[in-house]
């Protein structure tokens, strides 16, 4: 596996790591993390991650507001998230030095590049003295060490230099975490392989970087020992390192395909649900249609005429997109027709924190449109959840022909970890029926309804069963326009039970921990992993304690009820101010409590165990 | 668009949905209706392979009105709906029926994209220079100064003019007809039904109740062969009862010339719809009654390559070359590891 692991140095082992590399955003530091992240899983670690990204794309060089950061957990057991603090920081300069250095636990390892800590760079940094000399990271493992210089070094026989030289320097830190951690090159050299393979000097500059800061840590005297972080165990199987749109577009890409239909792809490009388009883009061999619109209005409006004719029609978009859509909604209800909208979350309102993550659209997701307009609402967990919620907004909308709203967050979306490849066969396959014309004589009626009360999907090319459809209401069965009273009270009614009857063909709501007791942690969406893994630490100290985390949140499983009242405390934490513990009050009469908050980063695991233990306790 | 002419030939009432026409008695929107059922069995495409998508607003209840599939969508959205309607299935037939409110006013940038990317669909604009659905406002057709309901003082409003528009929008077809010029109007949908590509034609529509006598100018018997021009590819601009009347270059800019008294017809501007470049066409979508006669006919048909086709063969192209795709490859394509059972 491995051309460099044969090291001197003793080794310690360690059951979980957490790294964060942090610098310009011309660091290169995603590179850095994305590099560490695939290693580490294709070694067979557990992994998770979280890429931090400025909100600007080139902010001011060496100011705070143009830091980037990665941070990844890696680990010989199964993780649930990033982590909540760091036991290694790689920082490229003192801006990144002082925006990260708090969630850098104590006595942690400190790498800073020295030859970026000059006066000029603290002026950009808005700092007034050397952190590196006022003794504020004497609580650290503190490793100085003249990256610049080295790197230039090291390149200088490939005739880069200066500033070509030093974008190299990601691949030296990397070099230098990969020593520490153990890790394997090959991975990494093989990347370099390919994505320079156009530019053999930089490719050839990257890769002796790396090597020199492999080498640093395995020859210097600056570093006594190094870690291991073995193989997790995992459920048997092939798996790969994914993320969460990548996930998705995939899950479109399947769901497309067991159901027979072709996917439409509709979208304007906004952060940080772009990565779907990308990805879909790339995937013509699978029929994929994918249109950049003029705006999300129109992206929205070709996808309602794409699922008129028959295709597997889906729009992306976040927060300030979907608004913009809302009109449109509205008529995919009332036309009935199969669409997927989906939503990756960032923070709000208005333009709000686009790079942060949040999960402040749940209610626009189950209330944001004109009139009587309900929509069933999913939301996929974790990156790798979002391949099989995808699946699953196409069963719903196809079988209830309904528009399905699928949440996801920024979070999950750039968030990666390892996924079990399925096998084709074991994916779930459902034949989507398009009507065939009356046998009988009989007229078409476009508004006729099955057990599940769905209309029928008659499609253009279809001889006999030509009909108009519109936002006007609609006559019960016929599907003419209507503006009879009973019938718009009797058509809301209908539209609203089909939606209601989602709830027949979902899994019942279960549970992580103990069947019955004092709390109970209720979750959605990207903040699985967070309460997963808070709720199995309170577990092994005892805690009468369980976690429901859910997936459908309009409709609510059939359950959930009897479920809450099986605890005496529901606690509901969520990245916004309360959305889904309003619903939960209004729904289930429960005095549910809340745990908030809306920073742009995920749950610590260490504040939810702690509210935790406060509801417990009381 | 494919037709299939082995089908029993349709008649126009084979158009004819079991709907009511709604419109207010004497609306120019019957006589679009009527031509445009008379020309689609013309056509020969199958009534089942044909979608008509409208907007909000009066005219965008036409498809109601026919018997194919049809969507009334949302004000201003109709030309996005028909663009994936016709990306998801390049082989129907895909009109767009829309008004100077819905297409230029709340749907302005749809109408723009669906242009310039030249879908291969039809665009018909009911021009009739008022809100007629919500009952009288001015619209961005409407002249400057116009009284309406919502200008009670006059309009002070600059007006678009559509066909300025679409050229703008690198459009491939541009045309423009009058409701009761039935002969000419059935040609000129006949025309842009037969162009690949997105066909864009103005209709000047009489709205009876809210702006009647509009394009009057244009209609009466005793007026319009002075204030209308029909232009023709091919033939010099001659207009006028007696067609003693033409449309010369001077410079950059048309006048109008009398015939005889030393200027023949050869001295006229000739009309090319063909040009490539799009100034003519332009040149003649700026001239307007009073100081012209407005120009009718086909301004513009030109060839360039179509979207949906592009978007099909980009598709058809990748899966020769790389096959068609599998699941089980793409979810294994990269870096993957096996994770063993225990031992
Ligand atoms: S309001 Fe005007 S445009 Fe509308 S139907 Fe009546 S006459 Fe026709």
């Amino acid at each position: 596996m491995s051309t460099t692991t044969n090291t001197q140095k003793p080794v310690k082992e360690l059951e979980a790591a957490t790294v964060r590399f942090c610098g310009d955003s011309g660091d290169g530091m995603q590179l850095a993390g994305t590099q560490l992240t695939n290693t580490s899983a294709l070694i067979g670690n557990d992994v998770a991650t979280f890429p931090d990204f400025p909100a600007e794309i080139r902010a001011p060089r060496g100011t705070r507001a143009g830091v980037s950061g990665f941070q990844i957990r890696f680990a010989s057991r199964e993780i649930f998230t990033p982590g909540d603090s760091v036991d290694a920081l790689v920082a490229m300069n003192p801006a990144a030095l002082v925006t990260n250095i708090s969630d850098l636990v104590d006595g942690g390892i400190l790498i800073v590049n020295k030859d970026s800590f000059i006066e000029k760079e603290f002026k950009l940094a808005a700092i007034d003295a050397n952190p590196l000399e006022d003794g504020s990271l004497s609580g650290y493992q503190l490793f100085e060490i003249e990256m610049t210089r080295l790197t230039r070094l090291a390149v200088e026989d490939t005739g880069l230099t200066g500033r070509d030289a030093d974008r190299c320097r990601n691949f030296f830190a990397m070099g230098l975490v990969f020593w520490l951690y153990n890790r394997p090159l090959d991975p990494t050299l093989r990347f370099i392989e390919s994505k320079f393979s156009s530019k053999p000097d930089v490719a050839e500059a990257n890769r002796k970087a790396l090597h020199a800061g492999y080498n640093y840590g395995e020859t210097t005297e600056a570093f006594h020992s190094h870690f291991r972080v073995d193989k997790a165990t995992l459920e048997p199987g092939r798996y790969r390192n994914m993320m969460g749109n990548q996930a998705l577009a995939w899950g479109l890409v399947t769901a497309a395909k067991q159901s027979g239909c072709n996917l439409f792809y509709g979208t304007y490009p906004i952060t940080p649900a772009s990565d779907i388009l990308h990805e879909l883009s790339r995937h013509k061999s699978f029929g994929v249609r994918t249109f950049q619109a003029e705006d999300e209005i129109a992206a929205i409006a070709a996808t309602i005429g794409a699922s008129y004719t028959g295709a597997m029609a889906v729009t992306a978009s976040s927060g300030p997109g979907i608004a913009l859509k809302g009109e449109a909604m509205g008529l995919a209800v009332m036309t009935e027709l199969p669409l997927i909208v989906v939503n990756v979350q960032r923070g709000g309102p208005s333009t709000g924190l686009p790079t942060k993550t949040e999960q402040a659209d749940l209610f626009q997701a189950i209330f944001g449109r004109n009139g009587e307009c309900p929509m069933p609402v999913i939301a996929a967990s974790s990156p790798a959840d979002c391949f099989d919620t995808a699946i699953e907004a196409w069963r719903i909308a196809t079988q209830f022909m309904v528009p399905v709203m699928l949440l996801t967050d920024g979070y999950i979306a750039n968030g990666s970890e390892p996924w079990r490849i399925p096998k084709v066969e074991d994916l779930p396959k459902f034949t989507v029926k398009y009507a065939q014309p009356p046998q009988n004589g009989d007229e078409f009626q476009a508004y006729s309804r099955d057990e599940y009360l769905a209309r029928p999907w008659a499609i253009p090319g279809t001889p006999d069963l030509m009909h108009r459809i519109g936002g006007l209401e609609k006559q019960h069965i016929t599907g003419n326009v209507s503006y009879d009273p009973e019938n718009h009270q009797k058509m809301t009614d209908i539209r609203a039970q089909k939606v209601a009857n989602v709830a027949q063909t979902i899994p019942a709501q279960e549970v992580n921990g103990v069947e019955k007791g004092k709390l109970l942690i209720l979750s959605w969406g990207g903040t699985f992993g967070s309460c997963n893994t808070a709720t199995n630490r309170l577990l092994e100290q005892g805690a009468s304690v369980a976690h429901a985390h859910l997936r459908y949140l309009f409709p609510f499983p059939p359950n959930l009820g009897e479920l809450l009242n099986r605890y005496e405390k529901v606690l509901v934490p969520e990245l916004n101010m309360g959305q889904l513990r309003a619903l939960i009050r209004s729904e289930f009469l429960i005095d549910a409590v809340g745990f908030n908050k809306v920073q742009g980063k995920p749950f610590a695991v260490s504040e939810l165990v702690e509210k935790a233990e406060n509801l417990l306790a009381n | 668009m494919s037709s299939d002419t082995s089908l029993p030939v349709l008649k126009p009432t084979d158009f004819a949905s079991d709907q009511d026409v709604r419109w207010c008695p004497g609306c120019g929107d019957y006589s679009i209706l009527a031509q445009m059922k008379k020309v689609l069995p013309t056509i020969g495409v199958p009534r089942e392979n044909t979608v008509f998508v409208s907007g909000i607003g009066c005219s965008s209840r036409f498809p109601y009105y026919m018997n194919t599939y049809g969507i009334h969508s949302i004000h201003g959205r109709a030309p996005a709906v028909a663009t994936g309607v016709k990306c998801a299935r390049p082989d129907l037939f895909v009109w767009v029926i829309t008004g100077d409110g819905d297409a230029l006013s709340i749907g302005g940038n749809h109408l723009m994209h669906a242009i310039r990317r030249n879908l291969d669909i039809n665009i018909v604009l009911f021009n009739n220079q008022i809100y007629g659905l919500t009952k009288g406002q001015y619209s961005p057709t409407s002249p400057l100064g116009k009284v309406t309901k919502s200008t009670p003082f006059g309009s002070v409003d600059n007006p678009v003019y559509p066909i300025s528009v679409a050229i703008g929008c690198e459009a491939t077809f541009v045309a423009r007809s009058i409701d009761v010029h039935i002969k000419h109007l059935g040609n000129t949908l006949k025309r842009a039904a037969e162009h690949k590509g997105t066909a864009f034609v103005e209709v000047y529509q009489n709205c009876n109740v809210f702006n009647d006598g509009a394009f009057s100018y244009a209609t009466e018997r005793d007026t319009k062969a002075d204030t209308v021009i029909e232009i023709e590819h091919g033939k010099p601009l001659i207009f006028g009862k007696n067609r003693d009347r033409g449309i010369r270059l001077n410079g950059m800019d048309p006048e109008v010339v009398e015939l005889g008294k030393g200027i023949s017809e050869d001295d006229l501007l000739f009309h090319d719809e063909k040009s490539p470049e799009p100034s003519l066409a332009y040149l003649l979508s700026r001239m307007r009654y009073p100081e012209f006669p407005d120009p009718i006919g086909v301004f513009r048909a030109v060839e360039r390559p179509v979207y949906d086709e592009r978007m099909d063969n980009q598709i058809a192209e990748t899966i020769e070359k790389r096959g068609e795709g599998d699941l089980e490859k793409l979810f294994n394509s990269g870096d993957t590891w096996e994770v063993e059972a225990p031992v």
